[in-house]
């Protein structure tokens, strides 16, 4: 970072031309312009789901039955959905994510490293919508024919596999989930190891120690708490994504139980409803529970910003 | 503790080292394996990529012919191509780039060349928070001002609310790139009487010009990949229409989502086939913006 202070703020006689005047403050309208819609988009699903939440109160978090004829929302199943689908992500793409990570920053050679660095960036560039169509048509049959039946055979007693498998569930939007934050986690991850000084690496091949242990011994826990923040970056993305999941989770409308049910997110379901919804409480109710989405996305990126930010920093202990 | 590894497995050597010995060749083993198993979480990781290109590019391909570039759906049953959906999406990030290349690089200009740090800060942190907003509540927020009041679905809106995915991307890469800008040229200018707006306009941003167009087409790639801001906006359409942003427009992402959710065989197709044109433009821009970037940084 370079301590000199930037153009626009030298004092001299050019700063007080009106032309230099006019482009300045411009720029700065459009810098202000960004904080501005961020308060604007916040500003308005509050308003826009207040009638609900005066209305329902906690209930829209904490009941069940999400029922238009009746006139009557609780989001709990889409809210459980939602966690469900993220922490199915998670647990596939954080132990891959970090292992490539790994291999990358710390055993692969350059002429490597580069192009499968760039390949897994590409993943992320891939629209949604083309990972949903190719959820529905490859992956959901896939996994119904093969993992599902074997998981259905061996782990069928455990009330998070009971079967049967239709292919859409949320294990498939897990699975889809996971293709898609992995290269979030891969590359946050890999930046932060990157970043450890070499006099760590060093110290620890001193000590006669092998290139695995030099990882996970001296590198990765030095850089820890910017791999959790490239996990928990991953999950933000993973609860606010929409059309991929949308199109192979089905349409459940009860609380998830086991990974084969069919189901809806957050997302998903204001996806779905919000065009058919008309008259009565549900298109604020919509809103209000895309006002959770945001405040659990907010959070998450906050928090994964700081610990990447720090990480790069130095290590925490 | 000191334990050396491997080499000193004598027979005649003392039991500690013998031990040390074993443990240091398990050691390697471990090394071995794990370094094989990172390799492999690697190619895990190619892997869904390698799935989704071949099958784009498979299904895509037989479903490619003249009538999905050159002819709208037929009004009734199936048939026809994807003619609206092209047209739409062209327009609409057209215009969505149109309002927010502007505002995106001013606002990067701003925080790079003007800012005091705590404002600089500010705009970086609302920016990176923005980027993280889930694109569906985007959604919302543009049929809240602008489809309500005009009882309308309309191209307008999904413009704007395409706008609002790219605007912080490109002030984030924009005002990056202008960091690295080296001061000296800045002093140079304003050393020989140029006033600050011009040392900007036509030194620094010409400077960082490639970094800043490559946040340009990033953004402009993801825009056009975007299929949820438009669900409650644009809406889709089955007709061709150019030019009226007041009616509903159709797009590439939604003409994809919507044959894709029908359980008809011919309008699957023409979502692969639709597919197949998103992904050449979206990952063509990426590779292309990429490409060159890493060219360099390898040079």
């Amino acid at each position: 970072m370079t301590t000199l202070a930037p153009i626009g703020r030298l004092r001299g006689r050019t700063a007080t031309r009106r032309a230099d005047v006019v482009f300045r403050g411009s720029t700065r309208v459009f810098g202000g312009a960004v904080i501005a819609t961020l308060g604007v988009v916040a500003a308005v699903l509050v308003v826009s789901s207040a009638p609900a939440w005066t209305r329902f109160g906690v209930d829209l978090i904490t009941q069940t039955t999400w029922d238009p004829v009746r006139d009557v929302y609780g989001a709990l199943p889409f809210i459980v959905g939602t966690l469900y689908a993220a922490a199915i992500a998670l647990l596939i793409a954080t132990p891959i994510g970090v292992l490539t990570a790994i291999f990358l920053s710390e055993f692969a050679p350059r002429r490597v490293a580069i192009p499968l660095t760039f390949t897994i960036e590409l993943l992320a560039a891939i629209p949604s919508v083309v990972i949903g169509l190719w959820g529905i048509f490859v992956l959901s049959p896939f996994l119904r024919d093969t993992v599902d039946s074997w998981l259905i055979a061996t782990l069928g007693w455990l009330p998070f596999f009971r079967g049967p498998s239709f292919g859409v569930g949320l294990g498939a939007a897990g699975v889809i989930l996971a293709i898609m934050i992995l290269p979030t986690i891969v590359s946050i991850s890999r930046e932060v190891l990157s970043s450890v000084p070499n006099s760590q690496r060093e110290a620890m091949f001193g000590l006669g120690a092998t290139r695995w242990e030099v990882a996970v011994k001296a590198v990765l826990p030095y850089a820890r708490s910017g791999v959790v923040g490239a996990a928990i970056l991953g999950l933000g993305r993973a609860l606010g994504e929409t059309m991929a999941v949308t199109m192979v989770i089905g349409n459940g409308q009860d609380i998830p139980v086991s990974i084969f049910d069919q189901a809806q997110t957050i997302a998903s379901k204001i996806a779905v409803t919000f065009n058919e919804a008309s008259g009565g409480f549900q298109t604020q109710s919509l809103v209000a529970i895309g006002l959770i989405l945001l405040v659990m996305t907010l959070l998450l990126n906050v928090a994964a910003r700081l610990l990447v930010s720090r990480a790069q920093r130095g290590p925490i202990r | 503790m000191s334990a050396t590894p491997g080499t000193l497995a004598g027979s005649r050597a003392p039991f500690a080292e013998r031990l040390a010995a074993v443990r240091g060749s398990r050691r390697r083993v471990v090394d071995r394996v794990m370094r094989t198993v990172a390799l492999a979480a690697a190619l895990v990781c190619v892997l869904p990529l390698a799935a989704i290109l071949l099958f784009v590019v498979i299904k895509g391909a037989a479903a490619l012919n003249l009538d999905l570039l050159t002819k709208p759906p037929k009004a009734l049953g199936t048939g026809g191509g994807a003619l609206n959906a092209i047209l739409g999406s062209l327009q609409m990030v057209a215009v969505a780039a149109l309002v927010a290349v502007p505002v995106g690089i001013l606002g990067g200009v701003y925080v790079s060349e003007f800012a005091s740090r705590r404002s600089a800060r500010a705009v970086r942190f609302a920016a990176d928070v923005m980027v993280g907003v889930p694109s569906i509540l985007i959604g919302i927020v543009a049929y809240t001002l602008l489809v309500v009041p005009f009882k309308q679905f309309n191209a307008a809106a999904g413009s704007v609310a395409l706008a609002l995915i790219m605007v912080p991307v490109i002030v984030r890469t924009t005002e990056e790139i202008l960091r690295l800008v080296p001061h000296e040229i800045r002093e140079a200018g304003l050393a020989l009487g140029v006033p600050t707006w011009r040392v900007v306009l036509s030194v620094v941003l010409p400077a960082g010009r490639t970094g800043v167009l490559t946040g340009v087409m990033l953004a402009v790639a993801r825009a056009a990949g975007e299929t949820a801001p438009l669900l409650f906006t644009a809406l889709g359409s089955r007709l061709v229409n150019v030019g009226q942003f007041g009616q509903p427009m159709d797009a590439l992402p939604l003409f994809i989502y919507n044959g894709a959710r029908q359980p008809i065989a011919a309008l699957n197709d023409q979502a692969w086939g639709a597919a197949l044109l998103l992904l050449l433009f979206v990952l063509g821009v990426n590779v292309a913006v990429r490409a060159r970037s890493w060219g360099r940084r390898a040079g």
